[in-house]
């Protein structure tokens, strides 16, 4: 496995999803920078959490304008497989490419906190391992991860079974206690849920690792 | 080639629960301000920007509005063309 890791100014868990894909799980990491137009031959791409460009604007606002959001758009385009992570997911959302937009929390706090989530789909790749309904522990950490998008924006992504996770307490009050959303054709997902940080039972558990290894079955790689 | 200046306010959607501007709220009624019924928490982006007439200098400026200083998914803008310095 190949996987592209983005790093924009201002991002915190690019090295974070880096050990865990390259230390965990022995692929190979390449980190690639914002300002490049194009992009290496690659299994899969990550846009890991952080605070690209100062969260400037809105989260994600500026990062979404970035160079190399050009050639993520045309790998996601050509059905690679796109994972955005917290600030990741907040830049997809902010470029058009996933449904929806990331909010201040409803109780304003900053949370960081070992989440449980719930799996709503199982479509996209990434979530292939687990069956609906399985719940999973992933760690949060956000000041603005309130999931909104209007009531016939939730209708559609409830038609197109586009929620891919969801809270069972809603520590943020996202709409539907969304936790995570994929496009149309379930090849790019967004979480605000950290699973590189979920890849080492030393650091509190693994099923982030089950996640990212779904993708692997997705490829039917081994 | 003359200069313009604009203002763009953003604020979020009526829809939008607003936690930043509750807290404000809240705030202000307890500094006895009990009258104020809801405060909604907004930016306001000021620009200056060469164009050759203002028709042009208002293209710009609404699509870079609607493009990257607001995310219509959440927010609403407005766009004021103040002056034209020559």
């Amino acid at each position: 496995m190949h996987v592209g890791v983005v790093v924009f100014p201002g991002a915190n868990c690019d090295r974070d999803v880096g050990w865990a894909l390259a230390g965990c799980l022995g692929w190979r990491v390449t980190f690639l920078w914002h300002q490049d137009a194009t992009v290496p031959k690659l299994d899969a791409l990550v846009l890991p959490g952080g605070f690209s460009y100062g969260d400037y604007l809105r989260c994600g606002a500026i990062a979404s304008s970035a160079p190399l959001l050009g050639a993520v758009a045309d790998f996601a385009a050509s059905g690679g497989p796109v994972l955005g992570i917290c600030n990741g997911f907040q830049v997809l959302t902010e470029a058009g490419l996933l449904p929806g937009g990331l909010i201040r929390n409803r109780g304003l706090h900053f949370i960081c906190q070992d989440q449980t989530v719930q799996v709503a789909s199982c479509r996209s790749p990434w979530l292939r391992h687990f069956a609906v309904g399985h719940s999973l522990t992933l760690p949060i950490a956000h000041g603005e991860g309130c999931y909104h998008i209007d009531p016939p924006g939730l209708r559609q992504l409830e038609d197109h079974d586009q929620i891919a996770l969801r809270y069972l307490d809603n520590p943020n009050g996202s709409v539907g206690r969304i936790a995570g959303v994929s496009n149309k054709t379930g090849n790019v997902l967004g979480l605000m849920p950290h699973p590189e940080r979920a890849c080492d039972q030393a650091t509190g558990g693994t099923d982030g690792q089950v996640l990212f290894r779904g993708l692997v079955n997705w490829m039917g790689l081994s | 080639m003359p200069c313009f200046h604009a203002t763009v306010r953003v604020g979020l959607r009526s829809s939008v629960l607003d936690p930043a501007g509750e807290a404000v709220c809240a705030a202000a009624q307890r500094l006895g301000h009990g009258a104020i019924q809801s405060i909604r928490i907004g930016k306001a982006i000021e620009i200056r920007l060469d164009a050759p007439d203002e028709a042009t200098a208002r293209q710009q400026l609404e699509s870079l509005s609607a493009k990257l200083l607001a995310n219509p998914v959440m927010e609403t803008w407005s766009l004021e063309l103040h002056s034209r310095e020559d």
